[in-house]
Protein backbone atom coordinates (compact mmCIF):
# COMPACT_ATOMS: atom_id res chain seq x y z
CA UNK A 1 0.00 0.00 0.00
CA UNK A 2 0.98 3.53 -0.47
CA UNK A 3 0.83 6.21 2.62
CA UNK A 4 1.65 9.64 2.35
CA UNK A 5 3.19 11.21 6.03
CA UNK A 6 3.21 14.82 6.78
CA UNK A 7 6.00 15.18 9.46
CA UNK A 8 5.82 18.43 11.47
CA UNK A 9 9.11 19.38 13.06
CA UNK A 10 8.82 22.26 15.57
CA UNK A 11 11.17 23.38 18.33
CA UNK A 12 10.33 22.26 21.83
CA UNK A 13 8.29 24.73 24.22
CA UNK A 14 10.85 27.00 25.67
CA UNK A 15 13.20 27.03 22.94
CA UNK A 16 14.19 30.48 21.24
CA UNK A 17 12.55 30.67 17.64
CA UNK A 18 14.27 33.49 16.18
CA UNK A 19 13.00 33.33 12.98
CA UNK A 20 9.28 33.39 14.73
CA UNK A 21 10.46 36.29 16.35
CA UNK A 22 11.44 38.16 13.65
CA UNK A 23 8.19 37.47 12.01
CA UNK A 24 6.75 38.51 14.85
CA UNK A 25 8.36 42.03 14.45
CA UNK A 26 6.98 42.39 10.89
CA UNK A 27 3.67 41.70 11.77
CA UNK A 28 4.25 44.40 14.21
CA UNK A 29 5.22 46.85 11.52
CA UNK A 30 2.05 45.69 9.36
CA UNK A 31 -0.15 46.55 12.37
CA UNK A 32 -0.65 42.98 13.46
CA UNK A 33 -0.31 42.51 16.98
CA UNK A 34 0.41 38.74 18.10
CA UNK A 35 0.65 36.84 21.33
CA UNK A 36 3.70 34.60 19.73
CA UNK A 37 5.04 33.19 16.39
CA UNK A 38 6.13 29.90 16.44
CA UNK A 39 7.49 28.19 13.01
CA UNK A 40 7.08 24.77 12.19
CA UNK A 41 8.90 22.57 9.19
CA UNK A 42 6.94 20.07 7.54
CA UNK A 43 8.25 17.11 5.44
CA UNK A 44 5.59 15.03 2.96
CA UNK A 45 6.67 11.40 2.80
CA UNK A 46 5.50 8.90 0.19
CA UNK A 47 6.27 5.31 1.22
CA UNK A 48 5.22 1.66 0.46
CA UNK A 49 4.18 -0.15 3.43
CA UNK A 50 2.17 -3.44 4.09
CA UNK A 51 -0.20 -1.51 6.82
CA UNK A 52 -0.71 1.67 8.12
CA UNK A 53 0.88 0.55 11.79
CA UNK A 54 4.35 -0.61 9.57
CA UNK A 55 3.80 2.39 7.67
CA UNK A 56 3.87 4.71 11.12
CA UNK A 57 6.74 2.88 12.86
CA UNK A 58 8.76 3.54 9.44
CA UNK A 59 8.53 7.01 10.10
CA UNK A 60 8.68 7.23 13.63
CA UNK A 61 12.24 5.50 13.08
CA UNK A 62 13.28 8.21 10.21
CA UNK A 63 12.30 11.11 12.29
CA UNK A 64 14.69 9.73 15.26
CA UNK A 65 17.39 8.62 13.13
CA UNK A 66 17.35 11.96 10.83
CA UNK A 67 14.53 14.01 10.53
CA UNK A 68 13.89 15.49 14.42
CA UNK A 69 16.71 16.07 16.54
CA UNK A 70 15.37 15.04 19.62
CA UNK A 71 17.40 17.09 21.57
CA UNK A 72 15.82 20.46 20.49
CA UNK A 73 12.59 19.34 18.63
CA UNK A 74 9.15 18.10 18.64
CA UNK A 75 7.63 16.27 15.81
CA UNK A 76 3.93 14.87 15.33
CA UNK A 77 3.03 12.82 12.18
CA UNK A 78 0.23 12.41 10.02
CA UNK A 79 -0.49 9.82 8.16
CA UNK A 80 -3.33 8.45 5.38
CA UNK A 81 -3.42 5.66 3.09
CA UNK A 82 -3.26 6.99 -1.07
CA UNK A 83 -5.14 5.52 -3.64
CA UNK B 1 52.30 11.21 12.51
CA UNK B 2 48.76 11.67 9.84
CA UNK B 3 45.93 13.23 10.54
CA UNK B 4 43.23 13.18 8.55
CA UNK B 5 40.95 16.23 7.53
CA UNK B 6 37.33 14.98 5.93
CA UNK B 7 35.87 16.48 3.60
CA UNK B 8 32.07 16.54 2.63
CA UNK B 9 30.28 18.35 -0.20
CA UNK B 10 29.96 21.48 0.75
CA UNK B 11 32.98 21.65 3.44
CA UNK B 12 34.87 24.97 2.56
CA UNK B 13 37.84 25.19 5.28
CA UNK B 14 39.67 21.94 4.60
CA UNK B 15 42.16 23.43 2.69
CA UNK B 16 42.72 25.79 5.02
CA UNK B 17 42.94 23.22 7.87
CA UNK B 18 45.30 20.64 5.14
CA UNK B 19 47.45 24.45 4.71
CA UNK B 20 47.96 25.07 8.63
CA UNK B 21 49.12 21.74 9.55
CA UNK B 22 51.47 21.08 7.12
CA UNK B 23 52.85 24.39 6.06
CA UNK B 24 52.81 26.14 9.68
CA UNK B 25 52.22 23.33 12.29
CA UNK B 26 54.36 21.06 10.35
CA UNK B 27 53.19 17.54 10.14
CA UNK B 28 51.31 15.00 7.20
CA UNK B 29 47.80 15.72 7.07
CA UNK B 30 45.61 14.12 4.02
CA UNK B 31 42.19 15.52 2.79
CA UNK B 32 39.55 12.41 3.36
CA UNK B 33 36.24 11.88 1.41
CA UNK B 34 33.12 11.15 3.27
CA UNK B 35 32.73 7.62 1.48
CA UNK B 36 35.86 6.65 3.40
CA UNK B 37 35.44 3.70 5.73
CA UNK B 38 38.85 3.07 7.15
CA UNK B 39 40.26 5.86 9.35
CA UNK B 40 42.75 3.46 11.24
CA UNK B 41 45.55 4.61 9.82
CA UNK B 42 45.07 8.33 11.15
CA UNK B 43 46.12 9.73 14.15
CA UNK B 44 43.87 12.37 14.89
CA UNK B 45 40.97 13.66 12.82
CA UNK B 46 39.77 16.86 11.56
CA UNK B 47 36.51 17.92 10.43
CA UNK B 48 36.54 21.24 9.19
CA UNK B 49 33.68 24.07 8.52
CA UNK B 50 31.85 25.16 5.58
CA UNK B 51 27.98 24.16 4.72
CA UNK B 52 28.07 20.60 4.24
CA UNK B 53 25.32 19.39 2.11
CA UNK B 54 24.09 22.70 2.24
CA UNK B 55 22.93 23.04 5.50
CA UNK B 56 19.97 21.01 4.39
CA UNK B 57 17.92 19.43 7.35
CA UNK B 58 20.04 20.93 9.78
CA UNK B 59 23.55 22.33 9.66
CA UNK B 60 25.49 19.37 10.06
CA UNK B 61 22.66 16.97 9.89
CA UNK B 62 23.41 14.84 6.75
CA UNK B 63 27.13 14.54 7.41
CA UNK B 64 26.47 12.98 10.33
CA UNK B 65 25.01 10.06 9.00
CA UNK B 66 27.36 9.61 6.05
CA UNK B 67 30.09 6.26 5.96
CA UNK B 68 33.30 8.52 7.04
CA UNK B 69 31.50 9.03 10.18
CA UNK B 70 31.42 5.35 11.94
CA UNK B 71 35.05 5.63 11.61
CA UNK B 72 35.19 8.42 13.03
CA UNK B 73 33.14 7.26 16.02
CA UNK B 74 35.40 4.04 16.10
CA UNK B 75 38.97 6.48 16.55
CA UNK B 76 37.00 8.13 19.03
CA UNK B 77 36.88 4.64 20.56
CA UNK B 78 40.28 4.77 20.29
CA UNK B 79 41.07 7.18 22.07
CA UNK B 80 42.62 9.38 18.94
CA UNK B 81 41.67 13.32 19.36
CA UNK B 82 39.07 14.54 16.99
CA UNK B 83 38.51 18.29 16.48
CA UNK B 84 35.03 19.75 14.71
CA UNK B 85 35.44 23.44 13.70
CA UNK B 86 32.37 25.40 12.87
CA UNK B 87 30.21 22.93 10.56
CA UNK B 88 32.75 20.62 12.33
CA UNK B 89 31.24 21.13 15.74
CA UNK B 90 27.48 20.57 14.25
CA UNK B 91 28.41 17.31 12.44
CA UNK B 92 29.86 16.07 15.76
CA UNK B 93 26.81 17.30 18.23
CA UNK B 94 24.36 15.79 15.32
CA UNK B 95 26.29 12.80 15.33
CA UNK B 96 25.76 12.70 19.23
CA UNK B 97 29.88 12.39 19.66
CA UNK B 98 29.11 15.76 21.60
CA UNK B 99 26.88 16.90 23.85
CA UNK B 100 24.09 19.42 22.48
CA UNK B 101 22.82 20.95 19.34
CA UNK B 102 23.57 24.50 18.00
CA UNK B 103 20.83 26.47 16.75
CA UNK B 104 19.88 29.40 15.19
CA UNK B 105 21.96 32.78 16.23
CA UNK B 106 19.68 34.39 18.80
CA UNK B 107 19.78 37.06 16.35
CA UNK B 108 19.35 35.42 13.23
CA UNK B 109 21.59 36.23 11.19
CA UNK B 110 25.20 34.98 9.45
CA UNK B 111 28.06 36.82 11.80
CA UNK B 112 31.26 36.43 10.36
CA UNK B 113 33.69 38.41 13.21
CA UNK B 114 36.29 38.58 15.36
CA UNK B 115 36.00 36.62 18.50
CA UNK B 116 37.87 36.56 22.09
CA UNK B 117 37.61 33.33 23.63
CA UNK B 118 39.04 32.38 27.26
CA UNK B 119 40.62 29.19 27.63
CA UNK B 120 38.42 27.67 30.00
CA UNK B 121 41.03 24.52 30.68
CA UNK B 122 43.95 22.96 29.99
CA UNK B 123 43.48 19.47 30.94
CA UNK B 124 42.36 18.16 27.07
CA UNK B 125 44.38 17.34 23.93
CA UNK B 126 43.77 20.48 22.29
CA UNK B 127 44.24 23.13 25.16
CA UNK B 128 47.61 21.92 26.78
CA UNK B 129 49.44 24.28 25.24
CA UNK B 130 47.40 27.44 26.48
CA UNK B 131 47.33 28.64 30.25
CA UNK B 132 44.25 28.99 31.89
CA UNK B 133 42.45 32.20 31.70
CA UNK B 134 43.96 33.14 28.22
CA UNK B 135 42.71 35.49 25.85
CA UNK B 136 42.72 34.22 22.52
CA UNK B 137 41.43 36.28 19.49
CA UNK B 138 39.74 33.81 17.20
CA UNK B 139 37.24 34.74 14.40
CA UNK B 140 33.93 33.29 13.84
CA UNK B 141 31.80 32.70 10.48
CA UNK B 142 28.60 30.98 11.51
CA UNK B 143 24.38 31.22 11.44
CA UNK B 144 23.95 28.12 13.90
CA UNK B 145 26.38 28.52 16.83
CA UNK B 146 24.02 29.10 19.81
CA UNK B 147 25.03 26.04 21.90
CA UNK B 148 21.93 24.48 23.88
CA UNK B 149 21.38 21.92 25.99
CA UNK B 150 19.33 20.67 28.28
CA UNK B 151 19.49 21.23 31.97
CA UNK B 152 21.11 17.91 33.63
CA UNK B 153 23.30 18.24 30.57
CA UNK B 154 24.32 20.91 31.20
CA UNK B 155 25.08 20.90 34.54
CA UNK B 156 27.13 18.00 33.48
CA UNK B 157 29.56 19.73 30.80
CA UNK B 158 29.97 22.78 33.15
CA UNK B 159 30.89 20.35 36.23
CA UNK B 160 33.05 17.91 34.46
CA UNK B 161 34.71 20.99 33.34
CA UNK B 162 33.51 20.04 29.37
CA UNK B 163 34.02 23.60 28.79
CA UNK B 164 37.24 24.32 26.70
CA UNK B 165 36.12 28.21 25.50
CA UNK B 166 33.96 30.90 26.14
CA UNK B 167 33.10 34.01 24.61
CA UNK B 168 34.22 37.05 26.52
CA UNK B 169 35.38 40.31 25.73
CA UNK B 170 38.85 41.91 25.44
CA UNK B 171 39.73 41.92 28.84
CA UNK B 172 38.69 38.14 29.52
CA UNK B 173 35.03 38.76 31.11
CA UNK B 174 31.55 36.65 30.37
CA UNK B 175 29.44 39.34 29.35
CA UNK B 176 26.39 39.33 27.24
CA UNK B 177 27.43 41.55 24.51
CA UNK B 178 30.63 39.15 24.22
CA UNK B 179 28.34 36.33 23.24
CA UNK B 180 28.03 37.01 19.03
CA UNK B 181 25.04 34.31 18.95
CA UNK B 182 22.98 33.54 22.72
CA UNK B 183 25.41 30.46 23.29
CA UNK B 184 24.19 29.65 27.44
CA UNK B 185 26.82 30.61 29.67
CA UNK B 186 29.09 31.80 26.54
CA UNK B 187 30.02 28.09 25.58
CA UNK B 188 31.82 28.79 22.43
CA UNK B 189 33.84 24.77 22.61
CA UNK B 190 33.22 21.85 24.74
CA UNK B 191 34.56 18.58 24.84
CA UNK B 192 33.18 15.20 25.40
CA UNK B 193 33.24 13.18 28.80
CA UNK B 194 36.34 11.24 27.63
CA UNK B 195 38.16 15.19 26.71
CA UNK B 196 39.26 13.60 23.51
CA UNK B 197 36.80 15.26 20.79
CA UNK B 198 36.11 19.32 20.48
CA UNK B 199 33.80 21.33 18.72
CA UNK B 200 34.52 24.71 18.36
CA UNK B 201 32.43 27.07 16.35
CA UNK B 202 35.61 29.80 16.34
CA UNK B 203 38.10 28.81 13.48
CA UNK B 204 41.61 28.18 14.78
CA UNK B 205 43.05 27.68 11.27
CA UNK B 206 41.93 31.32 10.43
CA UNK B 207 43.86 32.83 13.19
CA UNK B 208 47.30 30.36 12.99
CA UNK B 209 49.38 32.74 11.25
CA UNK B 210 50.40 36.55 12.33
CA UNK B 211 49.88 37.78 8.54
CA UNK B 212 46.46 36.69 9.51
CA UNK B 213 46.34 39.14 12.39
CA UNK B 214 46.07 36.39 15.22
CA UNK B 215 48.41 33.35 15.51
CA UNK B 216 46.88 32.30 18.78
CA UNK B 217 44.68 29.56 16.98
CA UNK B 218 47.79 27.79 16.18
CA UNK B 219 48.20 26.10 19.76
CA UNK B 220 44.85 24.31 19.09
CA UNK B 221 46.62 22.02 16.56
CA UNK B 222 49.77 22.19 18.25
CA UNK B 223 48.56 20.51 21.55
CA UNK B 224 46.69 17.85 19.35
CA UNK B 225 50.02 17.35 17.90
CA UNK B 226 52.13 17.31 21.07
CA UNK B 227 48.90 14.62 22.41
CA UNK B 228 49.37 12.36 19.47
CA UNK B 229 53.46 12.49 19.62
CA UNK B 230 52.67 11.53 23.35
CA UNK B 231 50.46 8.61 22.78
Amino acid sequence: MLYQAEVTIELKAGMLDPEGTTIKRALEHLGYETDNVRTAKKYTISLQAGNIHEARENVEEMCQKLIANPIIHNYEISLREME
Amino acid sequence: MSIAIVQFGGSNCDLDVLHVLRDVVGVDAELVWYKEEDLDRFDGIVIPGGFSYGDYLRAGAIAARTPVMNSVRKQVQDGKPVIGICNGFQVLTESGLLDGALTTNNYPKFRCEPTYLRVETTDTPFTSAFRRGDVLRIPIAHMEGNFYADEPTLARVEDNGQVAFRYVDKNGRVTDEANPNGSQENIAGIVNMQRNVLGMMPHPERASEDVLGSADGLKVFRSMVDYISSR
